[in-house]
C-alpha cells in the first residue's frame, strides 16, 4: 500500500495473532502487538511478492460459509465410505477441469480448498493451459464435478482476486 | 489442569467434542488401512485435519474459556495454521507419487490434465 505500511493486511493478521498469544489484553501487549504487525512485514518485502488484492468482503464470507458446510458434508461422506456404509459400487478416479482462475492467491485459496476437503485432492495444475487434475474418492455423482468446482469456488474467487 | 472446577454441562460438552473429533480422526486413520490404492488413501487423513482437529480445539477453546473465566480463543490458531498447511503436505505427496507413477508407466498412473 505505502513505504510506511507495506502490506496492511498482513500487518493486521499479525498483530490480531499476537494479541490472540498474549490475551488477556494489556496495553503492553497491545504496543508489541502493533509493533510486530508494523515491523515484520518489513520482512517480506525482501521477496518481493504481489500485493494482495482480496476484494467484495461479502463473498468472502459466503464463499467461507459454502466451504464450512462442504467440509463437514465430504468429512461424513469419507467417513461413510471407509465405514463402507454406502451401497452400491464406489467409483473413484480423475477429474480434468478447465479453469479460468489465474491469480497466484485465488489459485493457493482453491488448492487450499480442494485439499482441505476429504474427498477431492489437487493433483496438478498446468499454468500453461490453466487446466487443473483432481482426484475425486467418490465420483458417482458423475461428471457434474467440473460445474460443482467451477459454480461454487471458482466464481467466488475469481470475483475477490479480480 | 487437576484441580479445575468446571460445570457439569461444560464438562459434557467438552467431552462429547473432543470425542467426537477423536471418532473422526480414527475413521481417517482406519481409512489409511482399509482404502487399496495411494490415491484413495491420501483422502483419509484429511478427516483427522479438517473436522477432527475442528472439533477437538472447539473442545480446547471450551475448556480454557471455562478454566480461566474469559474467552480464550488462542487454540483457533492451531486450526488456521494446519488449514494452511496440510495442503502443502498432501499436494507435495500427490505430485511425488504421480511422478513415480508416470516413470514406472503404472496403469493406475494419472492422466495429463
Amino acid at each position: 500500500m505505502s513505504r510506511l505500511l507495506p502490506h496492511p493486511l498482513l500487518s493486521l493478521a499479525l498483530a490480531v495473532m499476537w494479541l490472540l498469544l498474549n490475551a488477556p489484553v494489556t496495553p503492553a501487549t497491545l504496543l508489541l502487538a502493533g509493533l510486530v504487525g508494523w515491523l515484520v512485514p518489513f520482512v517480506m518485502l525482501a521477496l518481493r511478492p504481489d500485493a494482495v488484492r482480496a476484494r467484495a468482503p461479502g463473498v468472502i464470507l459466503r464463499l467461507a460459509g459454502t466451504v464450512l458446510v462442504d467440509v463437514v458434508r465430504s468429512n461424513i461422506d469419507v467417513a461413510k465410505v471407509i465405514l463402507g456404509l454406502n451401497r452400491g459400487e464406489r467409483r473413484t478416479g480423475f477429474v480434468s477441469i478447465p479453469l479460468d482462475l489465474r491469480d497466484p492467491y485465488g489459485l493457493t485459496v482453491l488448492s487450499i480448498i480442494i485439499t482441505g476437503a476429504p474427498g477431492t485432492l489437487w493433483v496438478q495444475y498446468e499454468s500453461a493451459t490453466g487446466r487443473l487434475l483432481l482426484h475425486v474418492l467418490d465420483l458417482t455423482d458423475g461428471d457434474d464435478w467440473v460445474r460443482r468446482i467451477k459454480d461454487r469456488y471458482e466464481r467466488p474467487l475469481l470475483e475477490i482476486f479480480r | 489442569m487437576t484441580d479445575t472446577d468446571i460445570p457439569l454441562w461444560a464438562a459434557c460438552l467438552v467431552v462429547a467434542l473432543a470425542l467426537g473429533g477423536a471418532g473422526f480422526s480414527l475413521i481417517g486413520a482406519i481409512g489409511l488401512i482399509r482404502l487399496r490404492t495411494f490415491y484413495e488413501r491420501v483422502h483419509a487423513p484429511t478427516l483427522g485435519a479438517t473436522l477432527g482437529m475442528a472439533l477437538i480445539v472447539a473442545a480446547s477453546v471450551v475448556f480454557f474459556s471455562m478454566d480461566e473465566g474469559r474467552l480464550v480463543l488462542r487454540d483457533l490458531l492451531i486450526g488456521l495454521f494446519l488449514t494452511v498447511t496440510t495442503p502443502v503436505t498432501l499436494i507435495l505427496l500427490g505430485r511425488a507419487a504421480t511422478y513415480r507413477d508416470r516413470t514406472e508407466g503404472n496403469a493406475d498412473a494419472p492422466p495429463d490434465p
